[in-house]
C-alpha cells in the first residue's frame, strides 16, 4: 500500500521526505496541505492528525509518523533494500544520528530565516548568523572527511542524515546566505544533486545535461 | 521624481484569505494592515489613514493625493470561475524586474522544466505586441508554446495559447487556454507590491476553470512555479530595469518586454528602473 504524505511544496522539511522517497524509487501519494497562505496547520482536522500543526506527515496503514527525521528513518527502514542509507553498525548508526540532530540545528536557523525572507514568517533574534555558523560546521567537517576521500557524512554511501541536512544546506540563498565561502559544501551539495533520481524543488535547481548528446 | 508618480497608483498589501494584522512597507512607507473579514484599514507611521480597497482576494491601497482608477478583470467575478489567491512572496529584486520576468516566455524550458516548457521544444514562435492606447495597456496575442503540464487541471502536453496584458506598471495579467474548457482563458495575474525599488512582494492570483483539484493543489501548482524564479530574479543585474535601450539588446522573443520598458518610460513610471546606461 503506497504510503500517503501530507506535504506543502516549498517546505524544506517535507522535501527531505520527497528526495528520499524519489533517491529510492518508492511512490508517495502526495496531499496538498495549505499551511501557506490558508494556514491549514492549524485547522481541526489537520491538528486531529499532527497534533504539533507541522509537515510533514505521513500516513501508512494505521501509522502516523509527524516530522522529517522519523519519516526518514521509517522510509529508510522499510524501502532501502540496499540498506546503504541508514548504516547499521553501532559507531556510524549513532554518528548518522548525531548528524539527523545537527539537521533540526539547520532548519532552525537556516530554514527559519529562509521562511521569514520569504514569507514574512518571524524567525527567532539571530537566526541567520547561526544559520552562518551551522554552515562553517559542517564545512569544517565535510574538509576533514575530504582528507580520507570520504564525500559523505559519514562512511562511503549517502545516509538519511545528508538528506535531512541538504534541503536547509541547498536552499540557503533563499535567505540571501550564499555558499560561495564553502567549497567542501558546494562539492557535496553538487554530488548530492547528481545522484540519479534526484528530485529538483524550486530553488534548488536540477543539473543540466553537460555533455552533447 | 520616479517615487512621486508611483505613489498615485493602487498597490496590494495584503491578501484576504484569513483576518490578520499585517505590518508592511510599500514604496518605503511602514504600513498597518488590518483585515478582520470584512473591511480592511491601512494606516502609516504617522496615524494617517490610506484608502483600503477590497479586490482580486487582496487589500489594494494608494498613498498619493490623486489616484489613478485601478484596473478591471472581468473574469474575476464570473460565475463558476475559482478564484485562488496564493499568497505572497518577497523578492530582492525590482518590481519592474518581477512584472518582466512574468511576460517572459523564453526562459519556460529552462527555469520551469516540465510543467511551463521543456527541452528541445525551446523556440517562441512570433506573436503580436501592441500598445492600446484606447485602454493605455501593453498586450501580447498570439503566443503559443508547447507546455508539459500548463496547469493543475492539464491531462499531459498541450500547445498553449496565451495573451499577456500589462495594465499597470506592477501588474501583469495573462489569458491562457484552460485545458478542460476551450472556449474559455483561464487567468492568472501577478500583483507586485514594490517595498522599495529593489525590493518587492509578488502576490500571485488566479481565476480558473477547475472542479477538480483541490485549492491547497492550485496554490502550490502555481506557488511552485514562482518560487521557480525567485532565486533568479534575485540574481540579476543591475537591480534597476533598465529602460535605456543601450544597456540590453533584445532579440524577437523579447518583444513583450520592449514594450513594457517603452511604456514604462513613456508613463514616466521609473520607480524601480534604471533611466539612462551608467
Amino acid at each position: 500500500m503506497t504510503p500517503t504524505l501530507y506535504t506543502h511544496v516549498l517546505d524544506a522539511e517535507c522535501y527531505k521526505v520527497r528526495l528520499l522517497a524519489a533517491l529510492l524509487g518508492l511512490p508517495l501519494d502526495c496531499v496538498a496541505v495549505d499551511s501557506y497562505p490558508g494556514e491549514e496547520t492549524r485547522s481541526e482536522a489537520f491538528l486531529a492528525l499532527a497534533p504539533a500543526g507541522t509537515l510533514p506527515v505521513l500516513e501508512a496503514g494505521g501509522l502516523v509518523l509527524c516530522g522529517a527525521p522519523a519519516i526518514l528513518t521509517w522510509l529508510a527502514a522499510t524501502g532501502d533494500v540496499t540498506e546503504g542509507w541508514m548504516p547499521q553498525d553501532p559507531a556510524p548508526r549513532a554518528q548518522m544520528q548525531m548528524w539527523l540532530g545537527f539537521s533540526q540545528r539547520l532548519s532552525a536557523t537556516a530554514g527559519a530565516a529562509r521562511l521569514e525572507a520569504m514569507f514574512d514568517m518571524p524567525a527567532p533574534e539571530g537566526a541567520l548568523a547561526a544559520a552562518e555558523a551551522c554552515l562553517r560546521e559542517l564545512e569544517l567537517h565535510l574538509a576533514i572527511r575530504a582528507v580520507d576521500d570520504g564525500a559523505w557524512l559519514v562512511g562511503d554511501h549517502p545516509c538519511i542524515a545528508d538528506i535531512a541536512c541538504f534541503a536547509d544546506v541547498a536552499l540557503c540563498p533563499d535567505a540571501g546566505l550564499l555558499h560561495d565561502e564553502f567549497p567542501f559544501l558546494r562539492h557535496w551539495l553538487y554530488r548530492l544533486r547528481a545522484l540519479p533520481g534526484f528530485l529538483p524543488m524550486p530553488g534548488i535547481h536540477p543539473l543540466h545535461e553537460l555533455r552533447a548528446g | 521624481m520616479s517615487r512621486e508618480h508611483a505613489l498615485d497608483d493602487w498597490y496590494p498589501v495584503a491578501d484576504t484569505v484569513l483576518p490578520q494584522i499585517r505590518a508592511t512597507r510599500l514604496l518605503d512607507t511602514d504600513l498597518s494592515v488590518a483585515w478582520d473579514g470584512e473591511t480592511a484599514s491601512v494606516t502609516g507611521p504617522d496615524g494617517t489613514a490610506y484608502p483600503a480597497e477590497i479586490r482580486f482576494d487582496h487589500v489594494w491601497t494608494c498613498l498619493g493625493p490623486a489616484p489613478r482608477p485601478l484596473f478591471g478583470i472581468e473574469e474575476a467575478d464570473q460565475p463558476g470561475r475559482r478564484r485562488v489567491p496564493c499568497g505572497g512572496v518577497r523578492v530582492r529584486c525590482s518590481p519592474l524586474r518581477a512584472v518582466e520576468n512574468f511576460l517572459d516566455i523564453a526562459h519556460f524550458p529552462y527555469v520551469h522544466t516540465g510543467i511551463l516548457g521543456a527541452e528541445p521544444h525551446t523556440e517562441v514562435f512570433p506573436y503580436e505586441v501592441k500598445i492600446r492606447e484606447e485602454v493605455d495597456e501593453v498586450w501580447a496575442t498570439k503566443v503559443s508554446f508547447y507546455q508539459p503540464q500548463a496547469a493543475k487541471s492539464a491531462g499531459g502536453a498541450t500547445d498553449i495559447r496565451y495573451e499577456y496584458r500589462v495594465p499597470h506598471p506592477m501588474a501583469a495579467v495573462l489569458y491562457k487556454t484552460c485545458p478542460p474548457r476551450p472556449s474559455e482563458w483561464d487567468v492568472i495575474a501577478i500583483f507586485v507590491q514594490p517595498v522599495s525599488e529593489t525590493v518587492c512582494i509578488a502576490w500571485p492570483w488566479m481565476a480558473l476553470f477547475d472542479d477538480t483539484s483541490s485549492q491547497a493543489e492550485l496554490v502550490q501548482f502555481q506557488q511552485e512555479i514562482f518560487l521557480q524564479d525567485r532565486s533568479i530574479l534575485e540574481n540579476q543585474i543591475p537591480a534597476g530595469l533598465p529602460l535605456d535601450p543601450r544597456m540590453e539588446i533584445p532579440t524577437r522573443a523579447d518583444l513583450t518586454s520592449v514594450a513594457y520598458r517603452r511604456w514604462l518610460k513613456r508613463r514616466g513610471a521609473l520607480y524601480g528602473a534604471l533611466t539612462e546606461a551608467e
